[in-house]
């Protein structure tokens, strides 16, 4: 079976999260989608280690973080696809 | 995969079933440990439960002192109690509410004999106590006598991902067959608490739920001196890949995959409400919530974990589980299921709560998990303010 870069919980999800030790800039990448068990292929633009998310589309300031189907936080910052998504441009809608 | 229909347990006199068939020697009080802590030494097949608690508590938390002296007490892991107490009026409070289930039960009190003379007293009825339950025999007995309760910790982002899924995927193969589960950490679902609330079955148990959470979360920004985002997630969570509150909480959430709960329960709460899924009022830290929740009456325990945590419970076996293939190999003794192989996608989740089914029955069935083998029995009251 194809190694797996990325795997993606829900469907719905406009987030990955990076299951090697990390992925380099342009690196082509398989993602899988636990759901459904699909495959899907996207090129990162940064570095992102182990455990941290890459974005899925393009999203835009304002925009809701999909992660396990749910709202998990607004984009502060926008984000292009393939670009790591953390602390620095998605914060809590909590507080 | 075939789910069998049976698994073999020890019949109770109220009709449900142990996993294990231990005899207890429980404390009051903190200053009875000694001699149920000599007790347990003289006689063999017998274990103490020794605490922090038992004294000058009032009110609501005396209460759950009481509800969790006598679920540990009623709950079908364990065959026979003796309890042992300073006085005698709370020893025999006890005594009665265990005795309701048929088992064997008996109360000493140390005022006015002293601990030498109570000793020899108890050691003697320990001793037929332990002999009696000896030749409880395993039977077969339905899938549905399994009361299963979860908690995760030392989560990392694997936990999400994977060990916390896998829970999840085997609670929602599980449910259809009539057994009861249990989850609580009512601190760790801040930030999916409204998605939770919709997870409730009824109106009633969504507005329990509500408040619930809602008195935690008062409770919280009386006593936060910020806003807590420097706090959840932690630096540590943070450098794992966590981004926010509601990120980390949805890891947690998995646990319960696609089910609805059906009533939420006090801590230390025994359900009424039959078969399926219960949210328990309790903290997040392992050893208090896994102590209320065998207290509940629940007789066996899953526990994914990310970083490894190793916490084990006198009374209730915990089930490890990890998807952290580090944490997998360099803890290995604490890791009874490894589904790292998730993240490798040699494995899926379909395939991995297959495999915690199984791991779930041999404990069922008698085999020591490794916080057994190792000695983990963490038994630990919740105290909800101080004492008078």
């Amino acid at each position: 079976m194809a190694n797996t870069d990325i795997i993606i919980h829900d469907e719905k999800d406009n987030v990955g999260v990076v299951v090697i030790e990390k992925i380099t800039p342009s690196q082509d990448c398989s993602c899988w989608v636990m759901e459904n068990d699909k495959s899907v292929q996207i090129q990162s633009k940064d570095e992102i280690p182990l455990g941290h998310k890459i974005a899925m589309i393009d999203l835009n300031e304002g925009d809701t973080i999909l992660k396990y189907g749910h709202d998990i936080g607004k984009v502060v910052k926008s984000i292009k696809k393939g670009e790591h998504v953390h602390v620095h441009n998605v914060k809590t809608k909590k507080w | 995969m075939e789910i069998p229909k049976t698994f073999l347990g020890y019949k109770r006199e109220d009709g449900r079933s142990g996993t294990r068939n231990h005899v207890i020697i429980l404390p009051v009080d903190d200053i009875s440990n000694a001699c149920a802590e000599a007790v347990a030494n003289n006689i063999k097949g017998t274990i103490a439960l020794p605490h922090s608690y038992g004294r000058l508590q009032f009110g609501a938390d005396l209460e759950l002192h009481f509800r969790t002296m006598i679920g540990t007490g009623r709950n079908p892991n364990v065959a026979a109690v003796i309890v042992v107490g300073i006085e005698p009026k709370w020893t025999k409070r006890i005594v009665d509410a265990i005795a309701v289930t048929g088992k064997p039960v008996e109360g000493f009190s140390i005022e006015g004999v002293g601990d030498i003379d109570t000793i020899a007293k108890v050691s003697k009825k320990a001793q037929e106590f332990s002999i009696w339950a000896s030749e409880k025999q395993r039977e077969e007995r339905p899938i549905s006598d399994l009361w299963i309760s979860v908690k995760c910790g030392e989560s990392d982002t694997t936990s999400g991902l994977a060990s916390n899924p896998t829970v999840g995927n085997l609670m929602d193969k599980l449910e259809p067959l009539g057994v009861h589960l249990c989850f609580g950490e009512t601190s760790e679902l801040t930030g999916a608490e409204t998605v939770c609330e919709k997870r409730g079955k009824t109106p009633e148990a969504q507005e329990k739920f509500k408040k619930t959470w809602n008195a935690y979360n008062d409770f919280i920004l009386k006593e936060a001196t910020d806003d807590l985002s420097e706090s959840q997630p932690t630096a540590g969570n943070i450098a794992g890949g966590l981004t926010t509150i509601e990120e980390k909480a949805f890891g947690n959430f998995q646990k319960i995959g696609s089910r609805q709960f059906i009533d939420v329960l006090e801590p230390a709460e025994e359900p009424t409400k039959g078969p399926g899924l219960y949210f328990m009022d309790t903290s997040s830290a392992a050893a208090e919530c896994v102590t209320l929740q065998a207290a509940g009456g629940f007789n066996i325990h899953l526990f994914p974990t990310g970083q490894g945590n190793i916490i084990g419970n006198p009374i209730e076996p915990v089930i490890k589980l990890t998807a952290n293939p580090l944490t997998a190999k360099t803890m290995s003794e604490h890791i009874d299921v490894d589904v790292s192989r998730i993240l490798s996608r040699e494995m899926n989740l379909d395939q991995a709560g297959d495999e915690l089914i199984k791991a779930t029955l041999r404990v069922a069935n008698g085999r020591l998990t490794c916080a057994e083998a190792l000695g983990h029995k963490e038994f630990v009251m919740t105290k909800l303010y101080r004492s008078a």
